[in-house]
């Protein structure tokens, strides 16, 4: 029965049919599945984030977005982005010179526990600064006595954001210059050229779009960071509020439209980061890493 | 002679800078990653196996953990399913709109976790823009079980397209070709030859996306109505148990979490080698 509907097609449908494709029905059906699937997943959701906000006019908009704390948490979220994405970047240039330049024992064991905070539920990643630096903590009396607060203050909110956002330069960076060698190096080197200004002239130029859309998703994660930025933050208004931390503060006001207001700067931040992102990747596909995953 | 071995702890190089990066390197981790982690071990151990058997099997902790991992595999099967699809049609299919598509799909990696979780519960609410055509079919999904399961859905969904797609776009159309001409019909080629060859991302993507949805808190939240032993998952339980400030219990959990989530991880990693020693690659 089925061989028969099969044969029928082969003469009814088109002849020249290419047998590593599915039959027009197929494809479309599939093609309207998985625009149908994005658009209620995915769009929808980034859609009514603006529509949300902007529901109570314009004028609400602008003062949500300009009312003291609310400006107050951009300045953190800004201040906190402006040290861990640094840190983070400084973090994967040495990471993936020293993975990807040399051989050493234990190297594949480094480079698994570089990708360990991805595993690690941002709730834990904030968890395990207050267990070390908190009141009760393993250091928490020390500091004290200090006068040291690092837990519900900017310092731990810091520390957290950079853990989530660790492994992310250095993710985008190993496996590109491990794939590039070190041809280049030698050559300069035995060509006379000192060691720093080898990695300067030869190395970084190689890696730079790499290196471009490491720190772009680093940033996206930085900024955006909720779960562990909400264990250590301690939700002082103005304070210790970054802009994610603001909109849920809002939002538990029942004040929406300010809430969405905050949340559409954030969705903003996100577009900006794909349109980056996709750009990076269609002008420069050889030059980043060629693995799909982030 | 010991000596000389002991600092040969790299191969010999030409290049500089060894012992500075690997040195940054290893500090930086230590202070970050492991440390703090470490933190957390000690902590555990400290309580001693009863007490942390006794916190971790507490009714509420078991629904919490029970409501985390049951939803987060559910929402990682289902993202299979429709990354599979997903992928397969941005790779294979030409049609207006692709590339947009293909951009739209890293959008959970790019979109906050508390917007992503303020924006689906304003759509899934009662009163919002799908919420109110299921509304009069007798389905909630906004501050409900169900609720959680979107969400985890929105977050893992990359995980999966983007592990299976570059190995779809490496696939070998040859392999196609010989599969159709030994007479299987597409079909048969599709789930018989292509599927398992896709298996090991598939799995990939799934575990991915489940280790991801175990430990998501942002989106959640907003969504899940946080009702103990029915919506409320284990990072919130944790954040409660930091509130109360009972750190035993919240790092008890959290050991608990991590525990059963590398145990699946490694679970899925066997899984994997054994499909490539039986399918090649």
């Amino acid at each position: 029965m089925s061989d028969l509907i099969y044969g029928l097609d082969f003469v009814t449908e088109d002849r020249a049919r290419s047998v590593t494709t599915e039959r027009r029905p197929v494809r479309i059906a599939l093609i309207l599945i998985a625009v149908a699937f994005l658009t209620i997943f995915l769009l929808l959701p980034l859609v009514s984030v603006f529509s949300e906000a902007l529901r109570a006019g314009l004028g609400a908009y602008w003062e949500a977005i300009s009312e003291p704390d609310a400006l107050a948490a951009m300045r953190l979220t800004l201040l906190v982005a402006a040290i861990a994405v640094p840190a983070n970047f400084l973090f994967g240039l040495a990471a993936s010179w020293a993975i990807a330049k040399f051989e050493f024992p234990g190297k594949s064991v480094l480079n698994t526990l570089i990708d360990l905070p991805f595993s690690v539920s941002p709730v834990i990643s904030g968890l395990v600064y207050v267990l070390l630096f908190g009141l009760q903590g393993y250091f928490g009396a020390y500091l004290q006595s200090e006068g040291i607060q690092i837990v519900f203050a900017v310092p731990g909110i810091v520390l957290a954001t950079i853990f989530v956002t660790f492994p992310f330069v250095a993710r985008e960076l190993v496996p590109l210059m491990q794939e590039q060698g070190i041809g280049d190096e030698e050559a300069a080197i035995s060509l006379g050229a000192s060691g720093l200004k080898t990695f300067l002239f030869v190395t970084l130029p190689n890696v730079k779009w790499a290196l471009l859309y490491g720190v772009i998703l680093c940033n996206a994660r930085a900024m955006g960071e909720f779960g562990a930025v909400s264990v250590v933050s301690g939700h002082i208004r103005g304070k210790t509020n970054t802009m994610p931390l603001h909109v849920e503060i809002l939002y538990n006001e029942y004040n929406f439209a300010a809430a969405f207001a905050v949340a559409s700067l954030l969705a903003l931040l996100a577009l900006v980061t794909l349109v980056v992102k996709v750009a990076l990747e269609w002008r420069f596909a050889d030059q980043i890493s060629a693995s799909g995953r982030h | 002679m010991a000596g000389a071995r002991g600092l040969a702890l790299k191969r010999p190089s030409a290049l500089p800078g060894f012992g500075l990066a690997l040195g940054f390197t290893l500090t930086y981790l230590s202070l970050i990653v492991l440390i703090p982690l470490a933190a957390l071990i000690l902590k555990t151990a400290s309580l001693g196996f009863s007490g942390f058997w006794e916190i971790v099997t507490a009714p509420r902790t078991l629904a919490a953990l029970r409501v985390s991992f049951v939803i987060s595999l559910i929402a990682a099967a289902i993202n299979v399913v429709f990354g599979v699809i997903v992928a397969w049609v941005l790779i294979r299919y030409r049609f207006p709109g692709r590339r947009v598509l293909d951009a739209i799909v890293d959008l959970p990696f790019a979109l906050p976790t508390a917007v992503a979780g303020i924006a689906l519960t304003a759509i899934y609410a009662p009163n919002g823009w799908i919420g109110s055509w299921l509304a009069p079919l007798g389905i909630k999904v906004a501050y409900t079980p169900l609720g959680i399961g979107v969400a985890l859905v929105f977050i893992g969904l990359p995980f999966v397209v983007r592990t299976v797609q570059p190995v779809l776009e490496d696939f070998e159309r040859e392999i196609e070709e010989a599969a159709a001409s030994l007479g299987a019909n597409r079909r048969q080629t599709v789930f018989r030859v292509m599927l398992p060859a896709l298996m090991p991302s598939i799995l990939t993507g799934f575990a991915l996306a489940f280790a991801r949805a175990v430990g998501e808190y942002g989106s959640v939240i907003f969504i899940a109505g946080n009702i103990p032993f029915v919506s409320e998952i284990a990072p919130l339980l944790i954040v409660i148990r930091l509130e109360e400030f009972s750190y035993a219990q919240a790092t008890a959990i959290a050991a608990a979490m991590l525990f059963i989530a590398f145990a699946v991880i490694l679970f899925v990693n066997l899984v994997q080698a054994w499909q490539r020693r039986r399918f090649g690659q």
